[in-house]
C-alpha cells in the first residue's frame, strides 16, 4: 500500500488510464448509442451544447473527486449550487447595477468559506464527514427557504447570465472553457505532491499521518476546493438555466455518482480525477440518450440506478484485475 | 502489556454505565433539549409538558422512529440504506391499492407490502455484498429505480385504505398512541437480535472489521444481507402506519420527510457510529426522540419550519462533535 505513491508517479498515466477503464468504455458506449439515435449530435455546434450542459456537474464531480479520494464526503455542494443561485439573484435586486466580477467573487468566497466551515468541522471538531456535511445541507437549504419562503427575488442580467450560456470565443461557450480551467487545475493538483498526500490520506489517515502528513490541513485544503467547485458551478448553473430554489438539489447525489462511476473508492485512496470528470460527462449522456429515445422523465431514473449499479458492480470487477490483488484484501473503507 | 492493563481497566469501569456512556449522554441530551423547551416554551406563557403535548411527540416520533431502528441494524453492520425514503412512498401506495378499501383485504395487504419490502432489502444487501458494489452507491441506485417507477405509474395519492386500518394510526390505549406500542416492539424485537442472537452478536463483528469477523468464522455476507433485510423490513412497517395515517397511498410519502437522511441522521445522534460497530437501538430512540422535541418546541414557539431545518443541521453537527471528543481515544472514524 505504501507503494502506492511510488507507483502513481512512475506510471502515472498507464495506471490513471487503466483505473478509469471502465467509464471510458461507458462514455464511448454512450456516445455511439447517441451517434446510431441521433447522427446529428457529433455536429461541433451540438457536442458544444452538450459539454456546455455538463460543465456545472463536472465541475462539481472534480470537486467531490478531491473530497472522495482524501476519505470523506462532501454531501453539502447541491445546496450549495442552491445558495449560490439564490444569492447572485437577492445580490442583483438588492444592487441592480453590480458588477458581475464582484458577484462571481463574492459567490467564489462564500462557496469556499461554506467548505471551509465543512473542513474545520471534520478535521477540527472530528464529526465524520458524512455528518458534517449533511448537516450542512439542511442548514444550507433551510436557510435559503426561510431566506426566501421558496421563491427567489430578482433576475440576473445578460452579463452574469452569458457565463453559463454564453459563448466566449467564436462558438466556444465560456462554461466549456471554465469547465476545462477546473479540470487542469485539478490534473495538476493530483500531480503535484498536494495529490500525492491527498491519496496517501484517503488510503490510510494513520500512516499518512505518522509519515508527516498534516492531515487536518488536508481535510481544510479539500473541503474548502469543493465548495469553491460548488460556487463556479453555482455561476455556470444560475447563468444556463436561471433562479430557482431548486436549483441544485440532488447534484451532491448526482457528482458522487459520477466520481464513483469513474473508479474511485468511497472511503478514498484510489481513483482518477479524470475518468472522475468522464463519469460526470457519461451521466450527462445517458440523460441525453435517455431523452432521445423518448424515455418518460420518469422512468430516467430507473434506467440510472441500474446502469449506475451496473457500471459499479463492472468497475470494480476490472479493478481487482487490473491491480492483481492478492485474494486476501478485498475493497475497503465502506461508508 | 501496559496498554493492556489500561484497556481491561477500561472494560470494567464501562460496565457500570458512566456519563461518559454514549447512550447515557443520549439521553442526557434529550432531558437538555427537554428542559431547555420546557423553559423557553414556558417562559412564553405556553405549556409544554403537558400530556397532550408528550402524546403528540410520541406520535410524531413513531414513523421516523421505525425506520430509523431498521437503519441502525445497517449501520452497525458497517452498511447503510439510502432506499429507505422511496421504500415507504412505494409501501403506502402498494399497502393503499391492495386494500382498496376493504376490510378482508388489510392483512393480506400488509403480508404484500412486508414481503415486497424484505425483497428489497434482499436486493440491496446481495448488490452490496455479493456484486461488491459500495452500499452508499448500491441503495442510492435502488432508490433512484424504485424512484423511477414510482414516478411512471403515480401522480398523486392512490388506493384507500378502510376505515379499520387507520385505527393502527391514531387510536390510543388510555393516553398512549397504538403506533407508538408498535415502535416499543419493534425496539424490544430489534434489541433482543441485536443483544441476544448470535446474528446480532454477528453484525457488531462485522461492522466492527469486516476482515477480521470474516476470518473468525462469520458468514459476512449473510450478516450485512440479513441486516438489510431487517432494514427494509422497518421501513415497510413505516410505509404501513403512514399509509394508515394518510388513509391512502402517496407518492411523497418517505420523500418530502426526507426519511433517508432524516433516519442516518437520528441515527448518529443516537451515539451509533457511522463506520458501525458500535452503537444500538436505545441510543437510536434517544436521538429520534430529540428531534421530536426539537420539533414540538419549534411548533410551540411557532418558528418558522424552515428555520427549524437550519437548527436541526446545527443540533446534528454539536452532537456528534460531542460524542467524537468522547470517542476521540476509541478511534477514528471517516
Amino acid at each position: 500500500m505504501t507503494a502506492l505513491a511510488v507507483d502513481i508517479r512512475r506510471e502515472g498515466l498507464r495506471r490513471a488510464l487503466q483505473a478509469g477503464a471502465p467509464v471510458y468504455l461507458l462514455l464511448a458506449a454512450l456516445l455511439v448509442a447517441i451517434a446510431v439515435a441521433d447522427p446529428g449530435f457529433f455536429e461541433p455546434d451540438r457536442l458544444l451544447a452538450f459539454a456546455k450542459r455538463s460543465a456545472p456537474l463536472v465541475i462539481l464531480a472534480a470537486g467531490q473527486y478531491l473530497v472522495i479520494v482524501s476519505g470523506g464526503y462532501d454531501l453539502s455542494v447541491g445546496s450549495l449550487v442552491t445558495v449560490g443561485v439564490v444569492v447572485a439573484a437577492e445580490t442583483f435586486n438588492e444592487f441592480p447595477g453590480a458588477p458581475w466580477p464582484a458577484v462571481v467573487a463574492l459567490l467564489l468566497a462564500g462557496g469556499a468559506l461554506v467548505g471551509l466551515a465543512n473542513g474545520l468541522i471534520v478535521a477540527v471538531l472530528r464529526v465524520p464527514s458524512f455528518i458534517a456535511t449533511l448537516g450542512m445541507m439542511l442548514i444550507l437549504e433551510g436557510a435559503v427557504f426561510y431566506w426566501t419562503q421558496g421563491s427567489p427575488h430578482g433576475s440576473l442580467p445578460e452579463d452574469f447570465r452569458a457565463l453559463g450560456r454564453g459563448n466566449a470565443v467564436g462558438s466556444l461557450p465560456w462554461a466549456v472553457v471554465i469547465c476545462l480551467a477546473v479540470g487542469t487545475a485539478t490534473v495538476l493538483l493530483m500531480r503535484a505532491a498536494f495529490g500525492r498526500t491527498l491519496l496517501a490520506t484517503g488510503d490510510n489517515e494513520r500512516a499518512a499521518a505518522l509519515a508527516g502528513v498534516r492531515v487536518a490541513r488536508i481535510r481544510l485544503a479539500v473541503f474548502t476546493l469543493s465548495g469553491l467547485a460548488a460556487a463556479i458551478a453555482a455561476v455556470l448553473v444560475g447563468g444556463f438555466s436561471g433562479i430557482s430554489a431548486q436549483a441544485g438539489r440532488g447534484d451532491e447525489f448526482e457528482a458522487i455518482t459520477a466520481v464513483v462511476l469513474g473508479g474511485a473508492a468511497l472511503g478514498g485512496g484510489a481513483g482518477s480525477v479524470v475518468a472522475a470528470m468522464a463519469g460526470a460527462f457519461s451521466l450527462q449522456a445517458l440523460f441525453t440518450l435517455l431523452n432521445l429515445h423518448g424515455v418518460s422523465g420518469a422512468l430516467e431514473s430507473t434506467v440510472q440506478g441500474l446502469i449506475v449499479i451496473a457500471a459499479v458492480w463492472l468497475g470494480a470487477v476490472n479493478w481487482s484485475r487490473v491491480r492483481r490483488r492478492p485474494a486476501t484484501t478485498t475493497p475497503r473503507g465502506e461508508a | 502489556m501496559t496498554e493492556v492493563a489500561v484497556r481491561t481497566a477500561d472494560r470494567r469501569q464501562a460496565r457500570v454505565p458512566g456519563l461518559t456512556d454514549p447512550v447515557v449522554m443520549v439521553y442526557l441530551a434529550l432531558a437538555g433539549v427537554t428542559a431547555l423547551g420546557f423553559i423557553t416554551v414556558e417562559a412564553r406563557g405556553g405549556d409544554f409538558l403537558t400530556l397532550t403535548n408528550v402524546v403528540g411527540i410520541l406520535h410524531n416520533s413513531v414513523v421516523l422512529g421505525l425506520v430509523a431502528l431498521g437503519q441502525t441494524a445497517a449501520i452497525l453492520t458497517g452498511s447503510l440504506d439510502l432506499s429507505v425514503a422511496y421504500l415507504i412512498s412505494i409501501c403506502t401506495l402498494v399497502a393503499a391499492e391492495t386494500m382498496n378499501g376493504q376490510d378482508s383485504r388489510v392483512l393480506p395487504a400488509m403480508l404484500v407490502v412486508l414481503g415486497m419490502s424484505a425483497t428489497v432489502g434482499l436486493i440491496n444487501g446481495i448488490v452490496i455484498t455479493k456484486l461488491q458494489v459500495n452500499a452508499f452507491i448500491a441503495t442510492l441506485g435502488v432508490a433512484f429505480i424504485l424512484r423511477g417507477y414510482i414516478e411512471d405509474n403515480y401522480t398523486g395519492p392512490a388506493g384507500k385504505v378502510p376505515v379499520s386500518f387507520q385505527h393502527l394510526g391514531y387510536d390510543r390505549i388510555g393516553p398512549i398512541p397504538v403506533s407508538a406500542f408498535v415502535l416499543a416492539g419493534a425496539t424490544v424485537a430489534l434489541w433482543l437480535v441485536l443483544r441476544r442472537t448470535r446474528l446480532g452478536y454477528h453484525m457488531y463483528a462485522v461492522g466492527g472489521d469486516e476482515q477480521i469477523a470474516r476470518l473468525s468464522g462469520v458468514r459476512t455476507h449473510r450478516v450485512k444481507i440479513a441486516a438489510h433485510v431487517l432494514c427494509s423490513l422497518s421501513a415497510g412497517v413505516a410505509g404501513l402506519i403512514l399509509a394508515s395515517r394518510l388513509g391512502a397511498g402517496a407518492p411523497w410519502a418517505g420523500t418530502e420527510a426526507r426519511y433517508d437522511l432524516e433516519s442516518i441522521a437520528a441515527v448518529v445522534l443516537g451515539g451509533t457510529v457511522l463506520a458501525g460497530g458500535r452503537g444500538g437501538v436505545a441510543g437510536t430512540l434517544g436521538g429520534v426522540l430529540i428531534l421530536a422535541v426539537l420539533d414540538s418546541v419549534f411548533n410551540q414557539l411557532g418558528v418558522d419550519p424552515f428555520f427549524k431545518n437550519v437548527v436541526r443541521g446545527a443540533v446534528i453537527i454539536a452532537a456528534v462533535a460531542l460524542y467524537a471528543r468522547r470517542g476521540q481515544r476509541a478511534g477514528d472514524n471517516t
